[in-house]
């Protein structure tokens, strides 16, 4: 017994005069990740893998899995290790996971959140703990502004998914400027996402001289959509301006869906334009919606890269299998290369083994990324982590092979600054 | 099963069913891709993976349960043996059927997570499907051997094994967060020799599990003893060791958010919020019997009057007209009263409503909240969509001096929910012993008898959704304020769900027993965060075997357990069993 | 408390009624101002009406569900919107294999009711399941028991869909002898082709409990499971049986919706339907099957015309996002006038 307790004060005296010799190395002014001989290196995701958001979760986890599988699920000789959260599309979902993955000294960044309230609440706290969240699909415009512009920005925060002011824009003036269009409705589905995106269109759209007749929503979970858009006639009907009449509903599947399949059977609306953005712009969606409606619809949305792209998607079809299932996956792919890079160009190795990673050196390492060529275009980051600069945007159209041969993605039909592009035959 | 039936005649049926259950159970973790994801995840680190143990543990638990089934009916041993070997066979016969069906046809277009992925680890990694897939069935059979063995040990000896296996394999599986505790007290070098980042080592494993088979057969050899001790001390002394034990308790409540880290006092801090609300459910469910279904009424209440009065954006009513004294603690008793009158005007024309149509009235009231909280209609006053930002966090400034008490992040947050959680509990133990209560609890047992009896049941009604309605305007209060921000997305039905199932599953009308279910029906789902996918899996588990194994919750209040003894209700079915009668809250 | 004024027992009754006529004003303000504005069209309002049938159709046949399982067990069946959710998703694949292979479009008559059989058998067996599994451990226990537990299996049922068939959205093919609208009409083929299946089934179902032996043993066991088992009726029997038909209506549900709405097959399909079928049930009078018809429809109509014709004009923007608070006060407004639902007689006395 007197041994067992004398061996007991001697671990206790361990643990607590145990010095922390490896810490020495560290000159980061936010503090340093330390990874002894062999560690593998961590990234964490914290997506939205349960409830109805689920679909956006595991798009994106897909895309995380395929960058590192690239890279044969290493860096640096060490195995990249990826740590999963659900963060849910909530605020509180968004906090807890955060707390958890703040509490980890491993951790380098996170890619995530999904949703832009789950962003808001996890920012904070990962800013905090000198940690970097890289979102692929948060694209609410205050993620991304100062708090003095009444934003929620703090540093360590990045995107690649494309802030609503861009994206908004451009479909407002690909609208009236290549459609022609001079009336206006928009649908939104109550997620910030959504009703961020249809009101900058709406704001420019009137700007540039349009008149928006409506503006409305649905809920997550409807599938009768010939109320609204019942409305949305009558609202032509009742509009005195006449002229092209474009419907924007930049929401998700299968509310996206049920939209543009169920507008085929309301009478007034058969001459409007549908169009989309990037929530919809999957491969699912030609099939889904069936031709009759979806056949010759506009979606805005980045411009992914053809064989690369074309590579990625075969590579999802055997790793994961099947397609992915919402349009992020490319986002969360070119976030994870952007932060797997600055780690592997931040890193310094030790004479013993010991990898450090200097926080704010990968912050600023991030921060610092210009003209990486990517799934979802050129992208380059600014001071407040927008690196989607809204360049590589374009307007896609779908067209009969996007039905009949599988094609993905469909054609570019314009790019903002360019202007209508002809469609290359091959 | 009783001696008559001990048989060969029996033992077939038996063993036939049992192994088919665990091959099912085994093909199902297979095809909705657990063992896939799960396999990444090492539980002694190179040596168990979490798959693996997806894969075996049905086989071994199957031949344990067989086993244990005939030899308490009395069965002959070496049928009993024999029995422990076919069952493994059997088991292993869906699995390798799916490994034959899956190199065979393309199944991965329908189930998705039948993939190469999962075939590697069903053959071992084999070119040939069938002898990978014999080489699983041999393991899998090997494993209901064990199984089977384990019940061959001494029932002392037996106990204190499983109990040292169960903890051990707990610690693996929840090692990410036995380490987050951990860091706290030792060094990173001390806690290095068991764990390997977040997975536990095979010294660790072995470390653990000593010190738990030692400690579980010194507590077999002792236990007895000591409890028999106990009982026998003088009363006086048992309450003093009571008390200490009250002591002790509360002052690891005090120092709890230190011992648990960040993230671990955000999960208790959930808990804590979940207690509330079930406190004030309980008073409608648990006391006055009303099934209310739309709790998270209360709750948005709470949190929208906190967030719009305080928020320093531009929604916040004091920056819109310029006045700064609206802070938290200001607000709390506002949005406390807020929620009161909302959960009285809600509650006023379901009055004359009963059972389940009580219970789908309270369910769209908490639908139309949901509804309005989003819509574009009121996103001028509370911001729709986009929600609510910059909700400052409660602060005290200390007076005669300089210090400000912020309580932002969840060590600090957790002392404001604690006072509110002690509130919200002496009020409710109050009340279940007031004169209030009992008419309450006449109500619930029988509002026409209580109406004849004199008791004004309008007003007893109305009384209980008021009060009802005060904590969880508390706790979307402090929730608001917790987490900066408030998005409509946070107000769904499932808020109302959860509250009432750890009502029901931790004992319904008792107020320990409501701690005990928010610890277990939100604290798991928190912890069980790492495995994402699945964690509403689980859950959904849980509370399917909670509930058919202990019907009457954890800790079934003192009235209700008479009740379920006494008396026989006029329109119960004829009982199998016939002394579980049926209890008519409603 | 002040105790003069609330124990006023007239004066709840002045609010009730104060909500009462506020809500009545409130419709009839919004529906003339609608109607005066002539925004809408007839023919609008008959689309309109016509897509809420189809809805409610779909509904009803879900309510069903629950109010047969509640007629017997008094138990609500959370998990019964997973039920339909998995008949549905299941005959997703037949029916694409039936595309692929074109035997959809060149037989539909025949592929039609195949995939509906097939869903229902996919759906009873669940319900079976859920039976066997989850309720009848529970069957005498406290009444709220059964219903945690059905919550459980809700969330068990949605997630191993999912982890079977994964979480992206899938559509039912379109069938091309449905597409169009009725000659003459705006009225679309299909939706009235959903609503006249529904209506058989419905009737069927109707026919079953009134006039055939096994409808006769439900209907005894739903009044008295004592007194039926001295007659000789097998109470678990007819209570597996219960639940099989209520899935088995729930699976039909899923294909016959997916005949007019393909989209949106995904493993959460059922838990909105869930609530909106158990709404209906209970604004019927549950444990009636007429009622829970009635209440299908009702809401059905409600939710597609009450937006338009009454929020729009209150002035009230995104109408159409409000359509549940729209059905769900219209809801208590009909449980304030008929506590006990449209046709629920029998229950009330049994104190639901």
């Amino acid at each position: 017994m007197k041994k067992f307790f004398s061996l007991l004060l001697l671990l206790l005296a361990t643990m607590i005069v145990a010095p922390m010799t490896f810490a020495q190395e560290c000159d980061d002014e936010i503090g340093c990740v330390v990874l002894e001989d062999g560690d593998p290196i961590s990234i964490a995701t914290m997506l939205t893998i349960s409830g109805n958001t689920a679909f956006l979760g595991e798009d994106s986890a897909g895309g995380v899995e395929i960058a590192v599988e690239q890279r044969d699920g290493e860096l640096l000789g060490r195995e990249i290790e990826i740590v999963e959260e659900d963060s849910g599309c909530s605020a509180e979902g968004g906090q807890a996971a955060a707390q958890r993955v703040a509490s980890d000294e491993f951790i380098v960044g996170v890619i995530g959140t999904n949703c832009s309230s789950a962003a808001t609440a996890a920012l904070p706290i990962l800013s905090e703990a000198g940690m970097i969240l890289f979102s692929s699909s948060a694209t609410s415009p205050s993620l991304t502004s100062v708090p003095d512009d009444g934003g929620v920005y703090e540093p360590g925060f990045y995107r690649t998914a494309h802030n609503d002011l861009f994206q908004g824009a451009i479909a407002a003036e690909f609208a009236i400027d290549e459609l022609g269009a001079s009336r206006l409705a928009t649908i939104h589905d109550g997620s910030p996402y959504a009703d961020g995106l249809q009101a900058v269109m709406a704001d420019t759209f009137t700007e540039m001289g349009g008149e928006v007749i409506f503006q409305g929503a649905v809920n997550v979970g409807d599938t009768d959509m010939n109320p609204i858009l019942t409305d949305i006639a009558a609202a032509v009907a009742a509009s005195e301006t006449d002229g092209p009449l474009v419907l924007y509903f930049p929401i998700f599947e299968p509310e996206g869906n049920f939209i543009a399949a169920q507008s085929l059977d309301v009478p007034g609306l058969e001459d409007a334009i549908l169009f989309g953005a990037d929530g919809i712009l999957v491969e699912s969606f030609p099939e889904n919606t069936g031709q009759d409606a979806a056949l010759g619809m506009y979606f805005s949305g980045p411009v992914v890269q053809g064989e690369a792209y074309e590579e990625f998607l075969a590579l999802w079809d055997e790793e994961i299998g099947g397609v992915p299932p919402a349009g992020f996956h490319a986002h969360a792919y070119d976030a994870a290369n952007i932060l797997l890079d600055a780690v592997a160009e931040v890193a310094v190795e030790g004479d013993d083994g010991t990898l450090v990673i200097g926080r704010q050196a990968l912050r600023d390492a991030i921060t610092a990324t210009e003209g990486y060529e990517g799934l979802t275009g050129t992208l380059t980051c600014s001071e407040t982590g927008d690196c989607a600069t809204g360049e590589a945007l374009g307007v896609f159209q779908l067209t009969e092979a996007e039905f009949t041969e599988d094609a993905w993605p469909p054609p570019v039909v314009w790019l903002p600054g360019v202007g209508m592009v002809e469609m290359e035959m091959e | 099963m009783n001696e008559k039936n001990s048989g060969i005649s029996d033992l077939i049926p038996n063993v036939v069913r049992t192994g088919l259950l665990v091959g099912l159970v085994i093909v199902y973790v297979s095809v909705i891709g657990m063992v896939e994801t799960f396999n990444e995840r090492d539980v002694i680190r190179d040596w168990v993976t979490m798959g693996q143990l997806l894969i075996f543990m049905p086989a071994i638990v199957g031949g344990f349960l067989l086993t244990r089934r005939r030899l308490k009916a009395g069965s002959e041993l070496g049928l009993t043996l024999l029995g422990g070997l076919v069952v493994g066979i059997i088991s292993s016969v869906p699995v390798v059927l799916l490994v034959l069906v899956a190199s065979w046809i393309d199944v991965g277009e329908i189930f998705v997570n039948v993939n190469r992925d999962l075939m590697e680890i069903l053959t071992f990694d084999n070119d040939s499907p069938l002898l990978g897939a014999l080489m699983t069935a041999g393991f899998i059979t090997l494993a209901a051997i064990v199984g089977m063995l384990v019940m061959f040990i001494p029932e002392r000896y037996r106990q204190a094994l499983l109990t040292a296996v169960g903890v051990t394999l707990g610690v693996g599986v929840m090692a990410e967060l036995v380490t987050l505790v951990l860091r706290q007290f030792v060094s990173r070098d001390f806690i290095d020799v068991f764990f390997r980042r977040d997975e536990l080592k095979l010294n660790g494993a072995l470390t653990v599990f000593g010190i738990s088979l030692a400690l579980s057969l010194l507590w077999s050899f002792y236990g007895a003893t000591i409890r028999e001790r106990y009982t026998t001390l003088p009363s006086r002394q048992q309450r003093n060791v009571e008390r200490g034990g009250f002591t002790a308790l509360g002052i690891l409540l005090l120092v709890l958010p230190w011992i648990l880290g960040a993230f671990l006092s955000n999960v208790t801090n959930s808990i804590g919020l979940y207690i509330l609300m079930g406190l004030g459910l309980n008073i409608a469910i648990g006391l006055a019997g009303l099934l209310d279904l739309g709790y998270v009424t209360n709750f948005a209440v709470g949190a929208y009057v906190m967030g719009v009065l305080t928020s320093t954006g531009p929604l916040g009513v004091g920056e819109q007209l310029g006045i700064d004294f609206l802070n938290f603690w200001l607000v709390l008793p506002i949005a406390v009263l807020c929620a009161m009158f909302t959960g009285f005007i809600f509650a006023v024309p379901v009055l004359r409503m009963r059972g389940d149509y009580l219970a789908i009235a309270t369910l769209g009231f908490g639908e139309i909240i949901g509804k309005l909280a989003v819509s574009d209609a009121l996103s001028p006053i509370i911001g729709g969509a986009q929600g609510v930002l910059f909700i400052p966090s409660p602060m005290i400034s200390i007076p005669f001096t300089d210090i400000t008490l912020e309580f932002s992040d969840p060590q600090m947050l957790y002392y404001v929910i604690l006072g509110a959680c002690a509130l919200a509990l002496f009020v409710s133990i109050r009340l279940n012993n007031s004169r209030t209560g009992r008419q309450w609890m006449s109500i619930r047992e029988d509002e026409d008898v209580a109406q004849a009896m004199g008791i004004d049941t309008a007003r007893s009604k109305l009384l209980a959704f008021t009060l009802s309605a005060a904590t969880g305007g508390l706790a979307g209060a402090i929730f608001a304020a917790q987490v900066d921000s408030v998005f409509p997305n946070s107000f769904r039905v499932l808020v109302s769900i959860n509250v009432l199932s750890l009502i029901i599953v931790g004992g319904m009308g008792s107020v320990p027993g409501i701690v005990l279910g928010a610890v277990v029906l939100i604290g798991l789902p928190e912890l069980l965060r790492e495995f994402s996918e699945y964690r509403l899996l689980l859950y959904g588990i849980l509370l399917v075997f909670m509930m058919t194994s202990r019907p009457e919750g954890f800790i079934p209040s003192r009235v209700h357990r008479r009740e379920l003894k006494q008396d026989d209700p006029p329109d119960s079915p004829p009982a199998e069993d016939a002394d579980s009668p049926t209890l008519n809250p409603a | 408390m002040n105790q003069n004024w609330i124990e006023d027992f007239s004066w709840v009754d002045l609010i009730i009624n104060v909500l009462r006529v506020g809500i009545i004003v409130l419709v009839i303000v919004g529906s003339f101002n609608t109607l005066a504005s002539g925004r809408f069209t007839g023919e609008q309002w008959l689309s309109l009406v016509v897509s809420g049938l189809a809805q409610g159709s779909i509904y009803a046949l879900i309510a069903l569900g629950y109010t047969l399982v509640y007629g017997i067990l008094l138990m609500i069946n959370f998990a019964h919107g997973e039920v339909y959710m998995a008949g549905a998703f299941t005959a997703y694949f037949l029916a694409d294999y039936f595309n692929r292979t074109g035997f959809l479009n060149n037989y539909p008559l025949l592929a039609i009711p195949l995939l509906i059989l097939f869903a229902g058998f996919i759906s009873m067996m669940v319900a079976i399941l859920l039976e066997r599994v989850a309720y009848r451990p529970l069957r005498n226990s406290p009444r709220l028991v059964p219903l945690i537990t059905a919550i459980g299996a809700s969330f068990f049922l949605q997630y191993t869909f999912r982890g079977f068939y994964g979480s992206g959205f899938k559509s039912y093919p379109t069938i091309d002898i449905l597409s169009g609208s009725i000659p003459g009409t705006n009225v679309p083929l299909n939706q009235v082709v959903v609503f006249i299946f529904a209506l058989v089934l419905m009737l069927g179902l109707y026919w079953l409990v009134e006039h055939t032996r096994l409808g006769k043993a439900m209907r005894a066991v739903s009044e008295d499971k004592e007194v039926s088992s001295l007659m000789g009726i097998d109470i678990d029997r007819i209570i597996v049986l219960t639940f099989a038909i209520g899935g088995a209506l729930a699976g039909a549900a899923g294909v016959i919706n997916g005949l007019y709405r393909p989209q949106g097959v995904n493993f959460f399909m059922g838990f909105i339907p869930g609530i909106k079928a158990f709404t209906a049930a209970v604004l019927g009078g549950i444990g009636n099957i007429i009622g829970a018809m009635l209440g299908g429809l009702f809401l059905g109509v409600i939710e597609a015309v009450g937006p338009n014709l009454v929020l729009a004009g209150l002035g009230v923007p995104g109408a159409n996002q409000l359509k549940d608070v729209i059905a769900f006060t219209m809801l208590v407004l009909v449980l304030i006038f008929r506590p006990q639902g449209i046709l629920g007689e029998r229950l009330a006395e049994k104190k639901a």
